[in-house]
């Protein structure tokens, strides 16, 4: 699938909810499933700044596509996390660096969070923005 | 004067409260951030922009005078509020935060050299840690630090011990934003005086809930943020005893604080004026007196005991609540309740609580010293002001249980 197609997935899954209490309750859910990151890559220089909570990224090559795995250790923002590795890991890193990631805003997340810098939802594409575009700038 | 105390005529002064968040009531629990304002403030900030905004002070135009007489009548009641012994006593800040790096920079630049030290404590706001840190720093003099235990309250007799002829400066919170510890202040500034050190006391968090009298503390600088006692924004108070005002050198250079400017020597103006260079936030200062007197009229015995009884129900209510504990058991508490529930992060709560129209506040609240001395990394914070009620703190009750069930 597309970084597109996921996209349109998730706004999909997102419309059965009426209110933001059930969508709180999926973006927990997929927090709560998301695998717990290796401690190895807890590392300091995996946090991301700006969040209230404490993130880490890891991001690695696999034959030419960038996998992200990512840890917090709040819930939302971990279900957050999922969403984003979802749509950007497996991707070239090119694919990654001029994705337009619209779903933020169609369901409706922008409007509801992320205003304060608390959530650090943007800090958090920001960063997996750089790494693809780190990425593609290495194999060039 | 309001002969009894009844919340709900209260509430209709705050028209803010009046408003559904995410489709339910608006429930503001972060007071001790900011308190809301009521009608009579928001009302003297626009009576002054539609009626008589004009520069203060050097006009000789009706309007100005206007201005002038409105924002000094602010200093009056500023001085009545704080029971300060003289109008010249009460400088215009921008808030806390200016009042206390105005002191360092000024009093501290001037008193402290190599070797001195200066007290604070573990529970102080990053605004009372860092302009301490700055001027400490640049002189050689050393900050030492009052331990507090488990409960929140400071350990006194570690404080006697740190006292010293070295001791010039002790600068202590009156109550912890994050504890709601009510601090012994005045037996702090006694002690300290015994050694010569002069006592600059962060009236921020105590201001809009205590009796203020810095003549029977002995205060010699007190602070506080117009913003956390139901007034605007960008305004504060330092409070300082007169001798000590007058030796300090100016903080800022530029108009108002002058007397008489040549490009050889510059005079400056008398009290309180040499500490407000510029032109100052007239409008905020002139609104700040409805605040005042808001608060005034109602009584802050009046406030205060009804804000006990708030803090009474929702510690009760809260501890029911399994897994919740409260960061912050100190004696003397004011409406302040710090919490954490066991295995789910601050931040989750304050998104999930926000969605039931729940305002709290979550994080490390300026004071992560402190949060280090109880091994947390942050807590969320329900702080309650005079327009709170307890069917409101039964909802934070309802929302923590909900949160628990759906994270814990």
């Amino acid at each position: 699938m597309t970084i597109n197609e996921i996209q349109d997935e998730i706004i999909d899954e997102f419309s059965l909810f009426d209110d933001w209490e059930g969508k709180y309750d999926y973006i927990i859910d997929i927090g709560k499933k998301l695998p717990p990151l290796d401690s190895q890559y807890k590392t300091e220089e995996n946090i991301i700044k700006g969040c209230q909570s404490r993130v880490w990224l890891h991001a690695e090559m696999q034959d030419d596509k960038v996998m992200f795995l990512g840890e917090s250790d709040a819930v939302i923002v971990k279900g957050l996390i999922g969403l984003l590795i979802r749509v950007l890991s497996g991707h070239s890193p090119e694919e990654i660096a001029k994705a337009d990631l619209y779903f933020i805003d169609r369901i409706g997340m922008a409007q509801h969070l992320a205003q304060t810098r608390a959530n650090g939802l943007f800090a958090m594409l920001k960063q997996m923005k750089l790494y693809a575009l780190a990425y593609s700038t290495m194999s060039n | 004067m309001i002969a009894t105390f009844d919340v709900i005529d209260i509430r209709k002064d705050f028209p803010i409260l009046n408003q559904t968040i995410h489709g339910k009531p608006l429930v503001y629990f972060d007071n001790a951030a900011t308190t809301q304002k009521p009608l009579s403030v928001i009302e003297a900030l626009s009576q002054y922009y539609m009626e008589f905004n004009a520069n203060i002070h050097r006009g000789i135009h009706t309007l100005a005078e206007r201005a002038t007489a409105e924002y000094e009548a602010t200093r009056d009641k500023a001085k009545d509020f704080i029971n300060a012994a003289q109008r010249e006593e009460i400088v215009f800040t921008r808030g806390t935060t200016e009042g206390i790096n105005l002191v360092a920079q000024t009093y501290g630049r001037q008193n402290l050299k190599a070797g001195d030290e200066v007290i604070i404590s573990g529970m102080e706001h990053h605004s009372n840690i860092v302009p301490w840190q700055m001027i400490c720093e640049e002189k050689g003099a050393i900050l030492r630090v009052i331990p507090i235990n488990e409960q929140g309250d400071l350990l006194m007799d570690e404080y006697e011990k740190l006292l010293s002829e070295k001791t010039k400066i002790v600068a202590v919170v009156y109550v912890s934003n994050s504890l709601g510890t009510i601090n012994p202040v005045k037996e702090i500034i006694t002690k300290a005086h015994q050694y010569g050190a002069k006592v600059l006391i962060d009236g921020a968090q105590a201001s809009a809930h205590l009796d203020i009298d810095v003549q029977d503390l002995d205060a010699d600088f007190y602070v506080f943020s117009s913003h956390k006692v139901y007034g605007p924004t960008g305004v504060g108070v330092l409070y300082g005893k007169r001798e000590l005002l007058d030796a300090m050198p100016p903080y800022q250079g530029g108009g108002e604080m002058i007397r008489e400017v040549s490009f050889g020597k510059t005079t400056y103006n008398d009290l309180p004026y040499k500490f407000e260079a510029g032109t100052p936030n007239i409008a905020d200062t002139v609104a700040f007196k409805a605040a005042l007197d808001y608060v005034t009229t109602i009584g802050k015995s009046v406030i205060g005991e009804y804000e006990h009884e708030l803090l009474t129900y929702a510690t009760e209510s809260l501890q029911s609540i399994d897994g919740l504990q409260i960061i912050g058991q100190a004696k003397e508490k004011i409406s302040v309740i710090s919490y954490v529930l066991e295995g789910i992060h601050h931040q989750d709560i304050g998104i999930m609580l926000d969605n039931d129209g729940i305002a709290v506040r979550t994080g490390h609240h300026c004071t992560q010293p402190l949060m280090d001395r109880f091994c947390i990394l942050g807590t969320s914070r329900a702080s309650f002001a005079m327009y709170n009620t307890k069917e409101e703190i039964d909802r934070l009750v309802q929302g923590l249980y909900k949160i628990k069930k759906k994270l814990g």
